[in-house]
């Protein structure tokens, strides 16, 4: 297969010629002729300053192309020429290494990831390997108990004067310094967002993540050190720290304050859905909608964020916390948990503006699938149709690592 | 200490200025505020200060924050007061101070004239807002709704960085001047505002579209000519507030053209080719391509008059000065101080028109009136082409600069939309076939019913190609109900 490369176009059927974009292109990629604004594929770098600024939205056009179409074929266009409906799907990341990252992680949901209609339009790939966005660690503590065996952290990143825009659902990169054993850059590790679009505090610009440290037993006896994530959980307060991203267009809370919002979750799965509660709950009384989570972890001292919990107010939040693991009392997971919920789930994913988001390890969406599955026999729902239709409607989510 | 591209929203007033270490300035800002907020309160948008409507705020100048879309109440909107990040070692680009360096304070020769500049600015700002209050009324979509409020919080906000200007650099006279801001009224038979076009009413919305294509770009021309200031915190005020004007000339632009796709789409499904077949177009509840000719005529020719006398000393002074450069000078080729050059200016000699070479310097009205002409041509053009794809045989054009003049050398004689010098009676009996009748506003009046069901659009008008954000069709813009 011939490569395919991705190319920055204009839409001159909606563009007014108002020069905003080449006036704000660092690079000198965009010029204009009496006729149309055009991009150079040869300069272009992805940067995305000129997306944001843009009135009328023709700038974000980005086509797969086998040869970029020249300069000249784009000053004679009077509309854009037509494209293959699959490019037009939004794009999770613009670069390779991410977007393998995010298209693992989206496979197992059933079918092609949609965002949510009423999602903001997220900005992706902003800064890449090449030029990553400079991150202050201003936060890094411990959120499991000091007795429990998993040591999660939560890790404040504070980008100062650097505008570095997200959504809630939305991933960031990091690069972890150093080379791999064949003397290559580490590779990049995707970590989801754990604030809201304002920051830690409301007008904040910084965001936070949710880290486990991973250390576990090898086969050979030894023990196998996570690299981005003991580089992350053991950086210093005021350390430095290259970020890139923001990545993911699909998974995305949506803006309608009236949308229910099922979040299925196990351990640092949780990341998102902090950023979901906390921005409903800034919002506040415009929202008719509630979150409902499900959230599972081994006992409630290693359940990140258990404290913080229970001071959501239930009107924002509906939460089942389930243990897999705590002592006297038996073995629950969240699907069991949902099972006990069946009416309240049916009556839920019955109305059009419910959503479902799923995070956590893989295998998460196997349990929650047989249980939803269950739960459609019991109240006459054909639950494969309904998720293929909220799929395709982008009202179901899955990413799991 | 902000470092001039993030913005501080933690205090009352969102800016990049300092303002936390500058307490006079927020002081003089903060008493300011109150004033302001019951401006907005009686003069905004009517009818809609409680609905929710999907904003976009700068969160920082730096392009990668520029646009954060959120529902937001109007009167919640973040004004701010926001800079283009300083350019290191500027220079003062034109006249007679051409490469020193840019001023940070004004030069006390000049305070009188930048006063006046910035007061004649701040005064539209409010005006339109004033002008368009009574617009949400009729909103032929949700969609539409939501860009004439964020046309509206947007002109708040250019008088606020006016405001900021008047306060931080002009003393007790910059705060006097900042009230009475406040104090004038569009269309007010005491008070008016001090621009003509600025008391007309905005009554329908292809005015609101004619008057954001065409009286918008006059202040994006203006815009242009003041980000060129040496007067450093003007240039770096104008620059941001060009990235913000550039959606309301988008707002103009495909207002006009979705009017005129409607019209060229119903007239092809009826079997209509012949455009001036008035009454035929009318039948199926769109606006005939005439009457929209008609409207072109009109708010052209209004904004004509506001670049003012086509030979002016006042502009030669403030581009002498180095306060008032050209459009887009810093890529111009010459000199940049024009003693020497000469500009083309049409004028009116004993009852005719003829092109006369007058001193460079006298002529920057002209010039830069010649450059929005050119501007404004484009999107003619643009809708022009979504005439020809539908197949109907018209053009819009834009009327000849003598056309229905108020102000300059054409105030004193009447010609037709293509130039044609008319005596009073031929004007008379001509009128009506070139600007909008009674008849024509009570026919576009009629068609004013608010559409405010998600996705939906009057028939009008046709829905645009894209939505604001990205958003789907039927996205709700405005929460008009909660």
């Amino acid at each position: 297969m011939n490569a395919v490369l991705k190319q920055h176009l204009i839409d001159p059927e909606i563009c007014i010629r108002c020069n905003t974009c080449e006036a704000t292109c660092p690079v000198g990629a965009i010029t204009h002729d009496a006729n149309n604004y055009v991009v150079d594929a040869g300069t272009c770098n992805f940067c995305m300053d000129c997306v944001a600024p843009c009135p009328t939205g023709s700038i974000d056009n980005w086509f797969l192309v086998r040869a970029p179409y020249s300069l000249d074929e784009q000053f004679s266009w009077q509309e854009l020429p037509p494209r293959a409906p699959e490019a037009a799907e939004p794009a999770d990341a613009l670069d390779d290494e991410a977007t393998a990252l995010l298209a693992e992680a989206h496979a197992r949901a059933g079918g092609r990831a949609r965002a949510p209609a009423t999602a903001s339009k997220p900005r992706i790939n902003l800064f890449n390997r090449e030029t990553p966005a400079k991150a202050r660690v201003t936060g890094n503590f411990r959120i499991t108990a000091a007795d429990a065996s998993s040591d999660v952290r939560h890790i404040i990143l504070d980008f100062g004067a650097v505008a570095f825009p997200v959504l809630e659902g939305q991933s960031i990169g990091i690069l972890p310094p150093g080379h791999d054993g064949q003397g290559r850059p580490h590779a990049m590790r995707l970590y989801s967002i754990a604030s809201p679009r304002d920051g830690e505090r409301p007008n904040t610009n910084n965001i936070s993540l949710t880290v486990k440290r991973v250390r576990e037993p090898r086969a050979d006896g030894g023990i196998f050190a996570g690299i981005a994530s003991n580089y992350l959980c053991d950086l210093p307060l005021g350390a430095s720290v290259g970020v890139v991203g923001p990545f993911g267009a699909t998974f995305l809370m949506p803006d309608d304050p009236d949308a229910d919002i099922i979040m299925i979750c196990t351990g640092t799965g949780a990341a998102p859905f902090r950023g979901f509660t906390e921005r409903r709950r800034r919002i506040g009384t415009t929202s008719r909608g509630r979150l409902h989570l499900f959230f599972g972890a081994r006992t409630p001292q290693e359940l990140p964020y258990f404290g913080p919990l229970q001071k959501v107010p239930t009107s924002v939040l509906d939460q089942e916390l389930v243990y897999s693991r705590r002592p006297g009392t038996p073995r629950e997971y969240v699907q069991d948990r949902m099972r006990q919920r069946a009416a309240d789930l049916a009556e839920l994913v019955r109305r059009p503006t419910t959503h479902v988001f799923i995070c956590g390890l893989r295998g998460l969406e196997e349990g929650v699938e047989q249980a939803m599955a269950d739960i459609g026999r019991q109240y006459g729902i054909d639950w494969p149709a309904l998720r293929a239709g909220m799929l395709e409607d982008g009202r179901y989510h899955a990413e799991t690592y | 200490m902000p470092d001039g591209i993030n913005v501080d929203y933690d205090g009352l007033i969102p800016n990049n200025v300092g303002l936390n270490e500058d307490l006079r300035v927020r002081k003089a800002l903060e008493t300011w505020h109150p004033g302001y907020i019951d401006w907005w309160h009686d003069m905004g948008p009517e009818g809609f200060q409680e609905a929710l409507v999907y904003l976009r705020t700068a969160i920082s100048v730096d392009p990668k924050g520029w646009a954060k879309f959120d529902y937001v109440k109007m009167p919640e909107y973040k004004w701010g007061i926001l800079l283009a990040p300083a350019v290191e070692g500027r220079t003062i680009p034109f006249g007679k101070h051409k490469g020193e360096p840019a001023w940070q304070e004004v030069p006390g020769e000049y305070r009188a004239m930048m006063r006046r500049l910035l007061v004649i600015q701040g005064d539209t700002e409010p005006a339109s807002v004033e002008q368009q209050r009574h617009l949400g009324a009729t909103a032929p979509s949700l969609y539409d709704l939501r860009n004439l409020f964020q046309v509206n919080v947007e002109e708040g906000r250019h008088l606020w960085a006016m405001v900021y200007l008047l306060q931080k650099y002009f003393g007790t006279q910059g705060r006097e001047e900042a009230e009475e801001l406040l104090r004038r009224r569009s269309g007010h038979a005491d008070t008016p505002r001090m621009l003509g076009a600025f008391n007309e009413a905005t009554p329908d919305w292809l005015s609101f579209f004619m008057f954001t294509y065409f009286t918008d770009r006059d202040g994006k021309m203006q815009l242009e000519a003041l980000a060129q200031s040496g007067f450093d915190p003007l240039s770096r005020t104008c620059r941001f507030m060009l990235t913000e004007e550039a959606h309301h000339m988008f707002v103009g632009e495909t207002g006009v053209s979705r009017v005129v796709e409607r019209t060229c789409e119903a007239m092809r499904a009826a079997g209509i080719t012949d455009a001036g077949d008035i009454a035929a177009v009318r039948a199926l509840g769109v606006i005939d391509l005439p009457t929209i000719q008609k409207k072109v005529n009109l708010h052209f020719s209004l904004t004509l008059d506001l670049f003012g006398n086509e030979i002016s000393t006042n502009a030669a002074n403030a581009f002498n000065a180095g306060i008032k450069g050209r459009y887009r000078e810093d890529k111009l080729a010459d000199d940049h101080a024009l003693l020497d050059a000469t500009y083309p200016v049409l004028r009116c000699v004993g009852g005719a028109i003829v092109e006369e070479q007058v001193p460079a310097l006298s002529a920057l009205n002209m010039r830069l009136r010649d450059d929005f002409v050119a501007d404004a041509a484009g999107g003619v053009g643009r809708w022009n082409k979504v005439i020809e794809k539908a197949g109907i045989g018209f053009a819009l054009a834009l009327p000849h600069v003598a056309f229905n003049r108020a102000i300059g050398e054409f105030a004193a004689i009447k010609a037709d939309p293509a130039g044609r010098i008319l005596d009073a009676a031929e004007w008379a009996a001509g009128r009506a076939a070139f600007l909008p009748t009674v008849e024509d506003n009570l026919y576009i009046t009629s068609l004013m019913k608010p559409v405010q069901a998600s996705g939906e659009y009057a028939g009008w008008i046709a829905p645009p190609k894209a939505g604001i954000d990205n958003k789907p069709g039927n996205f709700e813009y405005v929460k008009i109900h909660e």
